[in-house]
């Protein structure tokens, strides 16, 4: 691991292991709160701060967490990490974090941040940890605002509530309801395996000259 | 009556109009790893369902009568992680006392409902929607059947598309998806069913 070093640590969020396209983690939010770029981004910057936090206090604390308590306790340091966000978005920003609705409290069962912390903050000092989060985190939330672009352009006609599609557009009513999520989401996994099947095969080509 | 209305109304709400899987996205982990034979849907959803009831049944009396009346209600999110988790403890720990049969059936779920995010959300909706206490347990009741539904259709059309001609990068997650999206068109048509 230390071999690898920070910058490693951080770029493999966001492609070789993109959460929500890769690794299929972190799907509830990805799919419930993306019919708008808003939303989506408030969604991800949400997610990277629990996270750069969980994964800060796991990796401090690793030398003094037992191992048989290890889960319950990684639960409980997520879970106050967002009551402190949800309250800063309910004081600052009513309106997203009304939007967001229960989803925001629901990232405490985000299975994609009790995976870093089970999988990285635990066996690794805080430097690499931090890094990890922020790849990861960074990635999480572009994938989200991806998938709040698509469904945003598709189904209103409009990004950031700005209009870009002219009156000739009919909106795709079906991409701001649940099964535009499954769909939009189910096309952006393929299309990171037609890519990442591409880049390996160039890859392999490359390496037969 | 009425309240034998509601409660009706309730359970057909939460178990297909809407439906915690195809329009909540709630419980999607278990819903894609679990869903690719029927066997083990039809167990994942039965151990969820019993999991959930007791959920509402815990957490209900929890949240009013000890967290509200100490003003302390920004805690519900801490709280109901740790019952959850000690819930399905306790309920693996009695079933494996009780039943070795059932234990060997369900035993690998029981853990991965600690992480499903709908039993969260079940608690978080029932507190949201300010549910009565038998509301809640006809609510996380209902729920489970909705997921154990949606699972467990899942799983059927998995087993046939095992036989299907996939395009190679749609295959695995992605067709998955695809046909979630298409269960969940399919389960706009229950909408209908309440009105007036």
């Amino acid at each position: 691991m230390a071999g690898k070093g920070l910058g490693y640590e951080f770029k493999k969020g966001l492609w070789q292991e993109l959460p929500p396209f890769r690794l299929v983690l972190g799907t509830c939010p990805a799919l419930a709160v993306t019919n708008s770029v808003v939303n989506g981004i408030a969604m991800g910057l949400a997610t990277l701060f629990v996270l750069l936090g969980a994964n800060i206090m796991v990796s401090l604390l690793r030398r003094f967490v037992a191992s048989q308590v290890r889960i319950a306790s990684y639960i409980v340091i997520i879970a106050l990490l967002v009551t402190v966000t949800d309250m800063f978005m309910a004081a600052f920003f009513p309106p997203i974090s009304k939007a967001l609705g229960p989803y925001l409290p629901l990232i405490i069962v985000n299975c994609m941040i009790l995976g870093r912390a089970e999988a990285f903050a635990q066996k690794n000092p805080v430097l690499p940890s931090i890094a990890d989060a922020l790849g990861i985190g960074i990635g999480f939330l572009l994938s989200l605002a991806a998938m709040g672009l698509i469904r945003e352009v598709l189904g209103f006609g409009t990004i950031l509530h700005f209009r870009v599609l002219g009156d000739w557009f009919e909106p795709w009513i079906v991409m701001i309801l649940p099964a535009g999520a499954f769909l939009v989401f189910g096309g952006l996994v393929a299309l990171v395996n037609y890519i990442s099947s591409r880049k390996a095969a160039k890859a392999a080509e490359t390496a037969r000259v | 009556m009425e309240t034998l209305g509601t409660l009706i109304l309730i359970f057909i709400s939460a178990a297909l109009i809407n439906n915690f899987v195809l329009t909540y996205f709630l419980g999607i982990c278990p819903f894609l790893g679990v869903s690719n034979k029927t066997e083990n849907a039809v167990n994942m959803g039965l151990a969820t369902t019993f999991v959930m009831t007791l959920t509402a049944a815990a957490t209900w009396p929890i949240y009013n009568y000890v967290l509200v009346p100490f003003h302390v209600p920004f805690l519900q999110y801490v709280s109901f992680i740790i019952i959850i988790a000690a819930l399905v403890q306790l309920v693996e720990m009695y079933i494996r006392k009780s039943s070795p049969a059932l234990y060997r059936a369900l035993g690998i779920y029981l853990p991965l409902i600690t992480t499903n995010c709908a039993v969260l959300g079940l608690a978080l909706f029932m507190v949201l929607r300010d549910y009565n206490y038998l509301q809640s347990i006809v609510f996380g009741f209902a729920t489970g059947v909705g997921f154990t539904l949606a699972i467990v259709m899942m799983s059927g059309i998995r087993e046939e598309l095992e036989f299907a001609d996939v395009p190679r990068h749609f295959q695995g997650v992605s067709m998955t998806l695809i046909v979630s999206g298409m269960l969940a068109l399919a389960f706009m048509g229950f909408a209908g069913l309440i009105r007036g």
